[in-house]
């Protein structure tokens, strides 16, 4: 059977059209369109601005500081451990210690205990509703995620600090109010969204036949999904992952809850520490004059947490584009 | 080849290759999900549970105090939330529809320029919410425009901060218009923007209210750089205008944390309940927007 017939009676698009026996035509617009014109120039400043922003947030740190680096050396900025920003004299740059490791270490620290949750979680969810689920199954559970991605972080905050705190506390013998589990616990939950719907999409576009062809050399479904499906799904799946990583160092009123507001070098994660976001959030919300050290250190901070994200995003954009098998 | 070879044996479908394994790895990715929608019922069971015990019409008829923390309500937060909600609609819907636009019916993607706008949206996407509030700090707040700690200043934050949630939404629903309506309209003698005008877009709209919807549900919700472009705590009058300071919910539920008493957790619940039914309606409504109005071509 030939294709043709089936083209829906039209013309074959292999043959040649009768050619045109008149004068050229000119085909370029008769009117010059002002207003199409117009239109595009305010279709691409709205497009443009998006790089404006980013343009605005890089401005809006330089001069706080590069004012912050004036006071502090960047040495003792990366490298030393103990951060006392907010104590002493409020307009004193000497009585402080400006060593940024501990709101590292602490930041670092949640982000592992929130990963430990999110990624078998996110991955064992998404590896279900992608490979075992039936389409009204997945109809029902999507919006499950949406909605747990949906809880303002300010509320799961307050639940970490008031409710899984004293929770966990006869458990893992907390001493205190705060602590680093229970925020990174509480924030793995706020990421699982993140992981599990994107490493679905990664998933849900391996092609089928890819299975198929898994299923008839005798594969069962097991063996298919993670022999197959997964390593396919593989750079979907790591960038899901980075993503889910950037929110997490970003993530701030979690941590300003129910993680503490003491600078602690340490990584024993039943005690409470400041993190980098708990920093800016503690100094945003209290007396913070212009022109203090701790509003400096405020946009030095804000700062080092913009590239650290902006390096993360890079690399998960990276990888998507490298390793993304086209079928 | 005959009909009769093809009919299949049934043991084949039956899976009788399911080994021990198979079932608990299935049954381990099934508790995944469970443990999730566990969590999810555990957190909404406390707030409604704690919630209750001042759900009251105190709460939407009084203003904060922190004198009365057992009769007094969240009455300028609420009304600060509405207000916010509403400007940030105002400024980063059409902003975001019409790069949406140009993206997908306009740009060409093989332009250097285009694609970095395109990277630039990406980054931007997860550019942490609290760089948002230093952005709006420097620039708006104080710096150049330097119209102080008020109603505008949260909402151009908020804006900028949903704005690419906004554009990636909305380009996603262009995207999911066949081009044969282009196609046909452009045929058909239409420009390029009265195509885009008078087809795509209203083929689009069930795609883009959605996507507006919840983007505007996280700007509600979002807390952390309203801190920073000075949300007030305690405030006891309702916005009058743009320019009047302001307190939203979030950031009210922020500054009940260390206050200790119970009268004070009770109304911290309470006022959580209020934010969480106030999301889950929006949600509804674009959960229902998209399966009412979805349309496969």
């Amino acid at each position: 059977m030939s294709t043709k017939t089936r083209d829906g009676g039209r013309p074959d698009s292999g043959g040649h059209p009768v050619a045109w026996e008149g004068p050229p035509v000119d085909l370029t617009a008769q009117s010059p369109r002002i207003g199409e014109k117009i239109i595009k120039a305010v279709l691409v400043s709205a497009a443009a601005l998006s790089v404006l922003v980013t343009v605005g947030i890089v401005a809006s740190l330089f001069a706080p500081v590069a004012e912050f680096f004036t006071h502090v050396s960047l040495g003792e900025f990366l490298f030393g451990t103990e951060w006392t920003a907010l104590f002493g004299d409020k307009f004193n740059w000497d009585d402080k210690s400006w060593g940024v490791l501990p709101l590292v270490t602490a930041t670092l620290m949640i982000t592992l205990i929130s990963l430990v949750v999110a990624v078998p979680f996110g991955l064992g969810a998404a590896i279900y509703l992608s490979e075992y689920a039936s389409p009204r199954v997945r109809k029902i559970f999507k919006p499950i995620l949406e909605i747990l991605a949906g809880v303002p972080t300010v509320v799961y905050g307050f639940l970490a600090l008031t409710v899984i705190t004293p929770i966990l506390k006869p458990l893992l013998g907390i001493e205190g109010i705060y602590s680093m589990i229970s925020p990174g616990i509480v924030m793995g939950f706020m990421i699982v969204p993140t992981i599990a719907s994107l490493s679905e999409d990664a998933m849900s576009a391996v092609p089928l036949a890819l299975r198929q062809g898994s299923y008839a050399l005798g594969a069962n479904r097991m063996q298919t999904t993670i022999r197959v499906v997964f390593p396919a799904a593989l750079s979907g799946i790591v960038a899901a992952i980075v993503l889910g990583i950037s929110r997490a160092i970003g993530e701030t009123m979690i941590v300003a809850i129910a993680a503490g507001n003491m600078p602690l070098f340490t990584a024993d994660p039943l005690k409470g520490a400041q993190t980098m976001t708990g920093f800016i959030a503690q100094a945003a919300s209290g007396d913070t004059p212009q022109g203090s050290p701790s509003y400096y250190a405020l946009f030095a901070i804000g700062a080092l947490l913009f590239v650290m994200t902006l390096l993360i995003n890079m690399i998960s954009i990276r990888l998507v584009r490298k390793y993304r098998q086209a079928y | 080849m005959t009909a009769t070879t093809l009919v299949v044996d049934q043991s084949l479908k039956s899976g009788r290759r399911k080994g021990v394994g198979s079932t608990v790895f299935a049954i381990a990715l099934w508790a995944c999900l469970a443990i999730i929608c566990a969590f999810l019922f555990f957190v909404l069971a406390v707030i409604v549970q704690k919630g209750l015990a001042r759900f009251d019409p105190n709460l939407v008829t009084e203003h904060p105090s922190r004198l009365r923390p057992d009769t007094s309500g969240v009455k300028s937060a609420l009304f600060g939330t509405i207000w916010i909600m509403v400007l940030t609609a105002l400024i980063a819907l059409p902003l975001g529809i019409a790069a949406a636009v140009y993206l997908e019916e306009y740009a060409d993607g093989t332009r250097w320029w285009n694609r970095l706008i395109e990277l630039n949206i990406q980054n931007l996407a997860a550019v942490p919410s609290v760089i948002y509030g230093i952005l709006a700090l420097g620039f708006v707040v104080r710096g150049p425009l330097s119209i102080g700690a008020v109603l505008l200043a949260g909402a151009i934050a908020l804006a900028l901060l949903i704005l690419p949630v906004v554009i990636i939404t909305c380009r996603e629903a262009l995207r999911s218009v066949p081009s044969e309506i282009r196609s046909g309209s452009l045929a058909l003698g239409a420009t390029q923007w009265q195509t885009t005008w008078k087809q795509v877009l209203p083929a689009a709209v069930p795609g883009i209210a959605t996507g507006s919807i919840l983007a505007l549900s996280r700007a509600i919700g979002e807390a952390a750089p309203l801190l920073l472009v000075g949300a007030t705590t305690f405030l006891t009058f309702n916005p009058d205008g743009v320019f009047s300071r302001y307190t939203v919910l979030p950031t009210q539920i922020f500054s009940l944390v260390p206050l200790d008493r119970v009268e004070f957790r009770d109304l911290a619940y309470s006022t959580i309940l209020l934010l969480i039914i106030v999301l889950l309606v929006m949600n509804a409504l674009a959960i229902w927007l998209r399966n009412r109005y979805q349309r496969q071509w």
